[in-house]
């Protein structure tokens, strides 16, 4: 049996009540849906790039706690960072809510908060909409990404 | 909020019903979820099984599984009397007047897909219209969809209105001298709402329009009777009646069945087969091509008798008991808003919180051993109108107690304490 505050610690908590980045950038060169069809939830990732670095990055919709304070702390995240350190913090943050043998929480800095949701499966995709929003954002493969 | 008294306990055993007793028959009910007594309050989604239905299930297969209608030794006619059996059991059930009017097919779904293709496709033009409403689940939207794309003919949607009460004055508006096929669910499964149907269908049928009632709601709380309601159609699923999954049931008028086209070919719907034509069985063989769910068949029958011996009428009354409860310990909860308010409901409790998601909701209360539906209910129109994602649903059946609402509703409150 889990303890419930596993998952939802203060931190995903306030990041809920009190999204980071939340709204619109006005001059996005990247716009991007995500949707998780199970449960409705509904994101839009707002990029601006400068060159291969992610000057800014916003997101809005709706969704449950796990995937509202997920998308604030991932858009917290890679402020500033190279598409290339994206896509590494990307798969850390895929093996830490996945992968039982754990990833590297250190490079994760407060995005290991989330490793609570590796006990409740149900919840993963919730926690991951956001990265893979992202992903296909910056692979450019896709318009709107689904779960499904 | 801890209102876990004496009166709870009182309420459960009203005249003539133990629900204590009739927990015994559910043995699925007796375990512990993450490390709490199961409180199974998703019976909207699909209802548990008593003992017997499982027996019969096994019986069939341990005692004479067997192919019907064909063979002609002993196990096959013992399958092939249990299958008819059952399906007397299911005429009786629902008031219809001949077994030839009761098709067996995988469930509510199915049904009216095969009343969408067989009928509908074959009778609809361009200038026809259907008319569905605003609450219905979506497997009784998609057909229909299909059926407009297929065939021209118009959809309409009857509104609801802030109660989730369909409005009757804008049904009336909608219907006219092409509408061919009115399809309208009983009982709402996001919002509990028991539609005002017998008059539906009336209204309906003054425009010479056929009526399709999706059940898949309503069979496991309220009595039917095809027969005194006269719809056209009527279809619902085993497994929301404490059947099995993969059955259910379509009535329909045997005049119509008579002039529908087969919905699939194969064995058991044929008379004599050459390599130039068919003749097709009789009904309502016509509609059961290949060979059947012939152990769901037997544990809806089981299924049947189950509810028959509790009796529809305790189920009705201790169910409206569970509701009222919960109704009155969730309005004192701060942040709760009730979604389905309409006069004459079912045991189904849908609600959103304040701030929380509903999907963090049914993380937060299963990990306390309460089984919910959140989400949209198959039902997103519904969600469209309130404005919202999603909701909570906690639907009741006869086998809840008053202490389970107890749990329900300190769930809820826990779900208030983690965000805040």
């Amino acid at each position: 049996m889990f303890d419930i505050k596993d998952l939802y610690q203060e931190i995903i908590v306030d990041h809920n009540r009190n999204p980071r980045n939340f709204g619109i950038i006005d001059n996005a060169d990247k716009i991007i849906e995500g949707f998780n069809p199970l449960c409705g939830d509904k994101l839009k990732l707002y990029l601006k790039t400068e060159g291969q670095n992610i000057a800014d990055i916003s997101f809005d919709g709706s969704g449950c706690a796990i995937s509202v304070a997920s998308a604030s702390l991932m858009t917290d995240a890679m402020k500033g960072k190279s598409i290339n350190d994206a896509e590494l913090l990307f798969n850390s943050f895929h093996n830490l809510i996945t992968n039982e043998n754990g990833a590297d929480e250190k490079s994760l800095g407060k995005l290991a908060v989330l490793a609570g949701v590796k006990d409740f499966p149900a919840r993963v995709k919730c926690a991951t909409l956001c990265w893979h929003t992202l992903h296909s954002a910056i692979t450019g493969d896709k318009e709107t990404v689904s779960t499904e | 909020m801890n209102k876990k008294s004496n009166i709870a306990e009182i309420q459960n055993q009203t005249e003539g019903f133990d629900v204590e007793k009739i927990r015994e028959d559910f043995p699925i009910l007796h375990q512990e979820v993450n490390g709490k007594p199961l409180v199974y309050l998703d019976n909207a989604a699909t209802s548990q099984k008593p003992k017997s239905v499982i027996d019969s299930i096994e019986k069939y297969y341990r005692g004479y599984n067997s192919n019907i209608h064909r063979g002609v030794h002993t196990l096959s006619e013992n399958a092939t009397e249990a299958y008819e059996s059952a399906r007397i059991k299911v005429r009786d059930f629902i008031h219809a007047n001949s077994t030839k009017e009761i098709v067996f097919v995988r469930g509510a779904t199915e049904a009216i897909n095969l009343v969408a293709q067989s009928f509908g496709r074959n009778t609809l033009g361009s200038e026809d219209e259907i008319i569905i409403t605003e609450l219905e689940h979506h497997a009784n939207i998609v057909p229909w969809q299909l059926l407009s794309q297929q065939t021209g003919a118009k959809l309409k949607y009857v509104p609801i209105n802030d109660n989730g009460e369909l409005v009757e004055s804008e049904y009336k508006k909608l219907l006219n001298e092409k509408t061919r096929i009115v399809a309208v669910g009983h009982i709402s499964n996001a919002l509990g709402t028991i539609n005002p149907i017998e008059n539906m269908i009336n209204l309906a049928h003054e425009y010479g329009a056929k009526v399709l009632i999706d059940g898949a709601q309503a069979t496991s709380h309220t009595s039917v009777d095809v027969k005194k309601l006269d719809c056209d159609f009527y279809v619902f699923s085993g497994h929301k009646l404490f059947g099995p999954t993969g059955i259910g049931v379509l009535y329909g008028k045997e005049d119509l069945l008579e002039k529908m086209p087969p919905y699939q070919g194969g064995g058991d719907m044929i008379k004599m087969v050459t390599m130039k034509e068919t003749q097709y069985n009789e009904l309502p063989h016509k509609f059961e091509a290949g060979t059947p769910n012939i152990s769901g068949v037997i544990g809806l029958g089981a299924a049947i008798d189950y509810v028959n011996k509790i009796g529809l009428e305790n189920i009705g009354n201790h169910e409206k008991q569970l509701l009222d409860y919960a109704n009155q310990m969730a309005s004192e909860i701060t942040g709760l808003k009730f979604i389905g308010t309409a006069k004459n409901k079912t045991s189904i409790l849908s609600f959103t919180l304040d701030g929380i998601h509903p999907h963090d909701v049914g993380t937060i209360l299963n990990n306390e051993g309460i089984a919910i539906r959140t989400g949209h209910h198959c039902a997103m129109p519904v969600m469209e109108y309130f404005q919202i994602p999603a909701t909570s649903r906690a639907s009741f059946s006869f086998y809840n107690t008053h202490a389970e609402v107890d749990v329900l509703i300190e769930g809820i409150n826990k779900c208030s304490k983690v965000f805040n």
